[in-house]
């Protein structure tokens, strides 16, 4: 028998520690693969997308964004994951024996690999894709699977969502592909040893969890501030490799499943009015049909409430 | 101006012009900014005072980067509240 307050504890406990159960469980089962890999083996999976600072606009047959001639760079959510890769070997904390940049793309792509190389990824998978055929969330995190078990990574560091498409999809559906555990939204991450505790945002706090390697890791705006490609980098980058495969490679199917019907511009924004009074404000309700008569309302036609809001004196008089 | 300071202070100008590419007043402005800043430092000849124009140069890179970060991060944080 339990108290109730007892109850609760153990439930939070038991929500709180899911990740690290489920990861010492699967220690216990298949030990091998974690354990042998004592070192870090980052994988930072980029996009390339158009520039934050520039409008998207839509192009004339409503099908999706002109990309043709419009300044394009890396994804600011992947800048942040590569420069957080990037700190993990700078901290010296756990030794951090490759930090591998992927993207799948045009053949574009491969400044913005350059672009991660320059501020310090290792080496670079550039998977080609045709640029009228991109790939979705789901067809990524099938190749980002495929990536990682050949690739032996043991960290997964990925933007929370790339800038263009806003999917927030790619991690999580990894994680599920490879059963890995999974820390959204990271605005702090620490690892020692193989226990990695990752703290998110959520609205009011910080909440705080843990898991051991391998896992996946996305990262929020607040994780850290990336550095500047500078120019005695970008040149150090273009000695480094990137290797090209195709899709066929990593036996992925990128096959598109889902179909964009319609692309079109949110509505102008319509200016406000100013009203002279209160009653100036009530027959303009009325008139846009947002109040009918506030006197069949259960409360009494003033009610006085002690944090010193307006209240309006809703009787028929007044509305009439 | 020894051969080295004259090779330093060159790297400086092209980092900064390459830094100039992504500038919000587009890359004409800066470039001809950066020309003339150069410029009216040209007569300096004693080594130490050129190397403490380099030393401002590569304060004023700092500089530029974290306008970058900042820009950026400001028009990410309105998106994505």
């Amino acid at each position: 028998m339990y108290s109730s307050q007892t109850n609760k504890c153990l439930l939070i406990d038991f929500w709180h520690s899911v990740a690290e159960r489920e990861s010492a469980v699967r220690g216990r089962l298949e030990c091998l693969p974690a354990r042998m890999s004592k070192s870090l083996r980052i994988l930072v999976p980029v996009k390339r997308v158009i520039d934050y600072a520039i409008k998207p606009r839509v192009n004339k047959s409503q099908t999706g964004i002109d990309t043709a001639g419009v300044k394009h760079s890396l994804n600011p959510f992947d800048e942040l994951s590569i420069e957080e890769a990037v700190r993990l070997r700078e901290r010296k904390k756990t030794p951090v024996s490759d930090i591998l940049a992927f993207s799948a793309g045009p053949a574009k792509c491969a400044d913005t690999l350059r672009t991660a190389m320059a501020m310090g990824a290792d080496r670079a998978i550039h998977v080609e894709v045709p640029e009228d055929q991109p790939l979705e969330p789901l067809g990524v995190a099938k190749l980002l699977k495929a990536v990682a078990e050949k690739e032996e990574s043991n960290l997964v560091l990925v933007g929370k969502q790339a800038i263009d498409d806003d999917s927030g999809q790619t991690g999580q559906m990894l994680a599920g592909l490879l059963g890995w555990p999974q820390a959204t939204q990271a605005s702090k991450v620490e690892i020692e040893g193989e226990t990695v505790t990752v703290t998110k945002e959520v609205d009011g706090g910080v909440d705080t969890v843990r898991a051991r390697l391998p896992m996946i890791i996305t990262t929020d705006l607040r994780l850290n501030e990336p550095r500047y490609a500078s120019l005695p980098n970008i040149m150090k980058a273009k000695k480094k490799k990137i290797e090209k495969k195709t899709l066929e490679d990593y036996g992925v199917d990128g096959r598109r499943r889902l179909k964009t019907i319609k692309v079109e511009e949110p509505p102008p924004r319509k200016g406000g009015g100013k009203v002279q009074d209160v009653d100036g404000m009530i027959s303009k309700l009325k008139e846009l049909g947002k109040i009918w008569a506030f006197d069949v309302l259960p409360f009494p036609s003033s009610v006085s409430r002690p944090d010193g809001f307006l209240t309006l004196n809703a009787t028929r008089s007044n509305l009439e | 101006m020894s051969g080295k300071l004259r090779h330093q202070v060159i790297a400086t100008y092209k980092e900064l012009l390459e830094m100039g590419r992504h500038y919000p007043l587009g890359y004409t402005y800066f470039r001809d900014r950066l020309h003339k800043a150069f410029a009216s430092q040209a007569h300096l000849t004693d080594e130490v005072k050129i190397q403490e124009a380099i030393k401002r140069a590569d304060y004023v890179k700092k500089e530029i980067g974290a306008l970058y970060y900042i820009k950026r991060y400001r028009s990410l944080r309105q998106r994505y509240p």
